[in-house]
């Protein structure tokens, strides 16, 4: 498949690796894949602030960069989440637009992954949009029936080998990042980030792993300056951790 | 102490407070009060937000006595395997009451009024607000005994009556306690769960002359039941709220723990409901959804306590009934927002929501506050509520844990959306989008900011990053940049070869 890369801007920025690893892992499935030379931004920061208009320059400049290809992969469920379902990007290239777990799990299928091994202990962060918007697990607000609790990060994390998962107390509750709420509700945010990771610590886990970075970026921030020596790293980082031993 | 009356303990769906300090501690935390409102001035959320967070006994009990009662509800709603199916009907059933409004009203109006009930249509507060003083002064009453409504805090019905000098009682506990200290409730379930039990005893040995060192719970609800009885039993005229009102049968269902809404109902000759136009449902029979669905969501109990039905005037008594639109109207005009009418008033947005639980349901400085509240009150204000929309981080469990549908995250949403198109938020952030904007969609302006930035930020020493401007790293830290893009990476490695 011709896969376009789309790299979050802020992941170009803070996360180098993460977008080398997302890139590596679609090249070891098999698949081209190119990273438009010239795309920014999927516009969600103008959008979530309720800034349309200052969003249309910028979805279309995404649909330039990427409507000529069979599929967009993302290593972000919070921009997908607004390319998809927020935005006016042009609804062929919207159906066509996936993030990372949901690709390698419902495109590709877990037993379709490299091997990988990451001898750790792991507690799971879900997202907000991953959870209650791209329904990567069952929220555990809702009572949907058996059939419907599939976890796509689990399955994917249970290739790994080595690796063992642990439990944070209250998983879904959000971390507080939430975009500009971030600086606009500063206090509220940094302690909602502050609360998230002193139960990420309780729960024994080395690594906290996520699908989303942006979490990642304001929990590690707030782990760093409360003096807690946590690990993060986005899930493409663990699943394509054997590509260069 | 041994003429101290027998404790009766009940644990009820309310539950109790644990003690925060132990018994003897010297220094107890003032309780942090709400927004300030400032006159032609937005309410500022996150400034009584920062003063709350500042207060941590009362941050923690909030947060961990709201994060119990959402845990409660989602056993609850894990108990009954048609739970979202009845979350789709009690929707349905709303949506559909909503739509025809008007014939529900009137259907309600002439079943009540065959059976002996007085409806009054109020048009805004104050025209409530007059109808209420009315019935009193035709009952020769100077007092009002009531149980816990929304309705009248959003219609500021005791400063009016207080101004025509009619005492108001609040009888609900929470409420009573909100009342004494002049306070708005600060939660539509648990008026005063923001206070710690030691503020309650501080209130009360300041209104009602209890011992201001006990602070246990039984004590202090005793201290409140003896003084309000004697005024429940005196009172000509009792008011309640409603949960529900049938239209096929003209009842009024109110749906409490504890017993007080019975008694304002049914000791005084005058019985007044108050109740928003939005609360009709069709058929009696709808009740089995939504009375399965309220208690659940709100507290995490199977069903409160009592759910009384009320639906008719007892013999040589009178039953009013004001059916109150105070901006409803306007509301089911809004495309984008008229399905807020369906609330049910449960609460569990609230519970969930974690910025109101770690900001208190006053820092909002509005009659509804939590994720409700951020959807609701800018209809009724824009200006004034305009920043509660970004108190918000649409994490979406409101949306969740709502037992009527309302998508509430998303209509969160759509209100940034009207507030930026309204041009209300600060011109610092229009601005910045508008710069975010032009190099978001200029690939050559944005490498220029990317390949500075990280030219930039590995080389910057703290006290130059972590100044005054820099929000985000007043209580986290910055992410370390790399020093190389994933681009620039991209471009070295894969990149054509030149």
């Amino acid at each position: 498949m011709r896969i376009g890369l789309f790299v979050p801007c802020f992941i170009d920025l803070f996360y180098r690796d993460v977008g080398i690893a997302t890139l590596e892992l679609l090249e070891r499935l098999g698949h081209e894949v190119a990273y438009p030379p010239d795309q920014t931004c999927c516009g969600q920061p103008m959008g979530n602030a309720g800034f349309v208009a200052e969003c249309a320059p910028v979805e279309r400049l995404f649909e330039r960069n990427f409507s000529g290809f069979e599929a967009v992969v993302c290593p972000s469920a919070s921009c997908v989440h607004h390319v998809r379902n927020k935005s006016g990007i042009d609804a062929g290239l919207k159906s066509r637009v996936y993030e990372l777990v949901e690709f390698l799990h419902d495109v590709e299928g877990p037993d379709r992954l490299p091997h990988a091994r990451f001898a750790h202990s792991v507690t799971l962060h879900n997202s907000c949009t991953a959870l209650r918007s791209l329904d990567h697990e069952q929220p555990p607000e809702l009572n949907l029936p058996a059939a419907q609790r599939v976890s796509k990060p689990r399955a994917l994390l249970a290739r790994v080998e080595g690796l063992s998962l642990v439990e944070t107390e209250r998983p879904d509750e959000c971390c507080g990042f939430g975009g500009t709420f971030s600086v606009s509700e500063e206090a509220v945010s940094a302690r909602m980030g502050q609360d998230k990771v002193s139960r990420q610590q309780a729960s024994g886990a080395e690594f906290v792993v996520s699908a989303d970075m942006s979490c990642l970026m304001h929990q590690a921030g707030c782990a760093a300056r409360h003096g807690i020596g946590l690990r993060y790293v986005h899930i493409a980082q663990v699943l394509n951790s054997e590509a260069r031993a | 102490m041994n003429e101290q009356p027998k404790r009766i303990r009940i644990d009820h769906a309310e539950a109790r407070s644990r003690p925060l300090a132990p018994d003897g501690a010297a220094e107890r935390e003032a309780q942090p009060r709400g927004a300030r409102t400032r006159k032609g001035r937005p309410v500022d959320h996150a400034e009584a937000a920062e003063r709350f967070l500042a207060a941590p006994d009362h941050l923690s009990f909030h947060d961990k006595r709201l994060w119990d009662l959402r845990e409660k509800r989602d056993r609850e709603a894990r108990g009954i395997p048609e739970w979202e199916q009845l979350r789709g009907l009690a929707s349905q059933i709303k949506e559909h009451t909503l739509a025809r409004l008007d014939d529900y009203l009137e259907e309600f109006e002439r079943r009540a009024t065959a059976s002996g009930v007085v409806v009054h249509w109020a048009r805004d507060a104050a025209e409530h607000n007059r109808i209420v003083l009315g019935i009193l002064r035709g009952a020769g009453a100077s007092r009002l005994v009531k149980s816990k409504s929304m309705l009248t805090e959003e219609c500021g019905m005791r400063d009016f009556l207080a101004e025509h000098e009619i005492e108001v009682v609040e009888t609900d506990l929470g409420e009573r306690i909100q009342q004494l200290d002049d306070e708005d409730p600060s939660h539509v379930v648990v008026p005063a769960v923001h206070k710690l039990r030691s503020d309650v005893a501080a209130v009360f040995a300041r209104t009602l002359g209890s011992d201001p060192s006990n602070d246990d719970p039984a004590y202090l609800a005793e201290r409140q039941r003896m003084s309000n009885r004697p005024l429940i039993l005196e009172a000509r005229v009792g008011m309640t709220g409603a949960n529900f009102l049938v239209a096929e049968t003209g009842a009024v269902v109110v749906c409490t723990n504890e017993g007080n809404a019975d008694l304002c109902a049914s000791v005084p000759e005058v019985h007044i409901v108050s109740a928003g136009i939005e609360k009709l449902i069709p058929r009696a029979r709808d009740l089995g959804v939504f009375i399965r669905l309220l208690s659940r969501s709100a507290l995490g109990s199977p069903i409160t306590q009592y759910t009384s039905h009320f639906r008719a005037p007892r013999a040589g008594g009178q039953m009013h009934v004001i059916l109150v639109d105070n901006g409803r109207s306007n509301r089911l005009g809004m495309d984008e927002f008229w399905t807020s009418l369906k609330c049910i008033r449960c609460g569990a947005c609230m519970n969930t929501c974690p910025v109101y639980r770690r900001s208190g349901g006053l820092s909002y400085g509005a009659t509804y506050s939590g994720p409700i509240g951020l959807i609701i009150d800018p209809t009724i204000d824009r200006h004034k509520y305009s920043q509660l929309p970004y108190a918000s981080t649409l994490n979406g469990s409101c949306t969740a844990v709502c037992p009527v549908g309302i998508n509430i995250h998303e209509q969160i949403l759509s209100w940034r959306r009207v507030m930026a198109e309204a041009h209300e938020p600060a011109m610092g952030k229009r601005l910045s989008m508008k710069g975010a904007s032009a190099v978001l969609s200029r690939p050559a302006a944005y490498r220029r900011a990317v390949d500075a930035a990280n030219a930039v930020l590995p080389h910057m020493p703290r006290f130059v990053l972590y100044n005054p401007a820099n929000a985000w790293g007043k209580g986290r830290d910055v992410p370390a940049a790399p020093g190389q893009s994933f681009h620039a990476w991209y471009a070295a490695h894969r990149g054509p070869r030149r």
